[in-house]
């Protein structure tokens, strides 16, 4: 049985139809790489997995267990994790603090929360960092932090909402690393990514949003040459 | 050396008395102890939770009242209001909590005016319950000095300022500042905001209470207006807390200190007495602008607008 399943899932704001009928399935163990233009409702359907909005019609399944209309610390901890694309860390708290809280979840006391906290900072390399007030933190590590949070819940499953976004390439290449060895935890991975070097060279499998609707779902190469996709895409380019 | 700070606080109090102060300083002191008990019980919602209370004199006025009441119908001592008003501010903040959580920021702010208006209106117009505008009375107060009140009063301030340090450190207080942070990250991160919400308000309104049961013993005497006010509890309050250090251990301590001692020099002075509400605005005004951390918070940032502007380099 697939670790998530995603059934007949519409999302409608108002008059807006943001999802439309979007059905696919995440295996366990793999990273499967969500993309589409702009507004295609990539972060929609995350708010929908996660619990921040319930779906219009259809559901979401976890380990075969409906979480669409659950709350999303239900959600967090039944082991979905997730990082925002509008990096959200707890500002005038400290790393260590920021990802103390988040590993209260599996912890009985504060010695606990501190050693999983510890451990997902040494994971993400923040290990350093870790008495700086998260505020004034550069970009690359605001996100590298996300990542630490959500990896601190100790989730079965990560939804990694554009981690990309706004990096250099040295960082880039840093949170590659990063994903790679979150996955050979064995940690199960959806990424919303518009950088394709990224999604081509991460994901197992890519699935492809429009207007709502998935258009195509398959491996990176597949993806690559998929009208519907280069249609989606060079659309998108002709019109800005 | 930190950690000795509180308890040589607490001995140096606990002495206080004996170098045998007037009875007007000792009632001054009764004041600013209390107030840093309201003051911890507000900074722990909104200082440290983020859920800011325009309405704490419902949780000091329902402290007193259940003290006041108790002792007005059943006859016995209005030092079990301290007791009875655990159980009592824990319903009312459960009651409060399911209307006002689900609201955020400024919406939850207004809305806890709304009550603390509600409950002050109810007060004055069940006259047989509460004797309404004709209020309370104690006719013999425990003690003519001030002194046990003073021990009394400051054994209740060191216990909430115990409790706040032991829930701050705790699983609680990270959750707390999480949710003061960011609501939705909290609870993508698998935190239960509405139940932490739940938990500070509770907390926040017992000690609240408490102060308020402490002071219908103190006073011998409540009516809705004094227990009730938007001004004079509610919004000082905030001042309080503001004033001292939001989020700060200390802060609530500090802003009492000077919110009490600053509406009694206030008050002294001829010509201007009445305007200290006035006085009061412009000051928070100031440290709005200012020192945005309150004394505590903001201590480095204050010594440094004292300085010459040279000695900057």
């Amino acid at each position: 049985m697939s670790l998530l399943q995603i059934r007949e899932v519409s999302k409608r704001f108002g008059g807006l139809a943001a999802l439309t009928d979007v059905s696919y399935s995440v295996e366990k163990g793999e990273i499967l790489g969500l993309i589409g233009p702009n507004g295609a409702g990539k972060t929609t359907l995350f708010n929908v997995v996660n619990g921040f909005y319930p779906p219009t019609k259809g559901e979401v399944l976890f380990r075969g267990k409906r979480i669409s209309h659950l709350q999303p610390y239900q959600v967090c901890k039944l082991g979905v994790g997730r990082t925002f694309q509008v990096v959200r860390p707890l500002q005038r708290m400290t790393v260590l603090d920021n990802v103390i809280a988040s590993a209260f979840l599996r912890a009985k006391d504060k010695a606990g929360a501190e050693r999983i906290a510890l451990d997902a900072l040494q994971f993400t390399d923040l290990y350093d960092d870790r008495s700086l007030v998260s505020k004034g933190l550069p970009l690359g590590k605001r996100k590298k932090l996300e990542i630490a949070r959500a990896f601190a819940t100790q989730p079965e499953m990560l939804l990694l909402d554009e981690s990309f976004a706004g990096l250099n390439p040295f960082e880039q290449n840093e949170l590659i690393d990063i994903i790679r060895k979150v996955k050979a935890k064995g940690i199960t991975i959806m990424i919303i990514e518009h950088h394709m070097k990224v999604i081509m060279s991460l994901s197992d499998r890519v699935v492809v949003l429009s207007y709502g609707e998935k258009i195509a779902e398959g491996t990176p190469k597949e993806i690559g040459n998929n009208p519907l996709v280069i249609e989606a895409y060079l659309g998108e380019a002709e019109s800005a | 050396m930190k950690k000795f700070v509180p308890p040589i606080i607490l001995a140096v109090l606990c002495l206080l008395p004996l170098v045998g102060l007037s009875s007007y300083v000792m009632h001054i002191l009764v004041l600013v102890i209390m107030w840093s008990i309201i003051g911890m019980g507000w900074n722990l919602l909104g200082g440290y939770c983020g859920q800011v209370s325009f309405g704490h004199a419902a949780f000091f006025g329902m402290g007193a009242y259940s003290s006041g009441l108790l002792y007005h119908h059943l006859g016995i001592s209005a030092w079990w209001g301290l007791l009875a008003s655990i159980p009592v501010l824990t319903i009312t903040s459960l009651v409060i909590g399911f209307i006002c959580l689900r609201l955020r920021g400024a919406y939850f702010a207004l809305a806890t005016l709304a009550l603390g208006e509600v409950l002050r209106v109810t007060s004055e117009n069940l006259v047989k319950f509460t004797q309404g505008d004709l209020g309370i009375l104690i006719k013999q107060r425990t003690w003519v000095e001030k002194t046990w009140y003073f021990y009394v009063i400051l054994l209740l301030a060191a216990g909430s300022f115990f409790i706040i340090k032991k829930v701050m450190e705790s699983k609680l207080g990270y959750y707390f500042v999480a949710i003061r942070e960011d609501q939705d990250a909290a609870n993508s991160l698998g935190i239960n905001t509405t139940l932490y919400k739940t938990i500070a308000l509770c907390l926040s309104g017992v000690l609240t209470g408490i102060a308020g049961a402490f002071y219908m013993n103190y006073m011998g005497y409540i009516d809705p207006t004094t227990v009730f006010p938007l001004y004079d509890i509610s919004i000082v309050t905030v001042m309080v807390v503001m004033v001292g250090g939001v989020a700060t251990y200390w802060g609530p301590v500090i802003g009492a200190l000077i919110m009490v001692f600053l509406a009694e020099v206030i008050r002294s002075m001829p010509g201007i007495g009445a305007a200290h509400m006035t006085l009061f605005g412009i000051l928070l005004i100031f440290i709005i602008i200012f020192l945005p951390n309150g004394i505590v918070g903001d201590f480095r940032k204050m010594i440094g607008l004292f300085k010459p502007r040279g000695a900057l380099k």
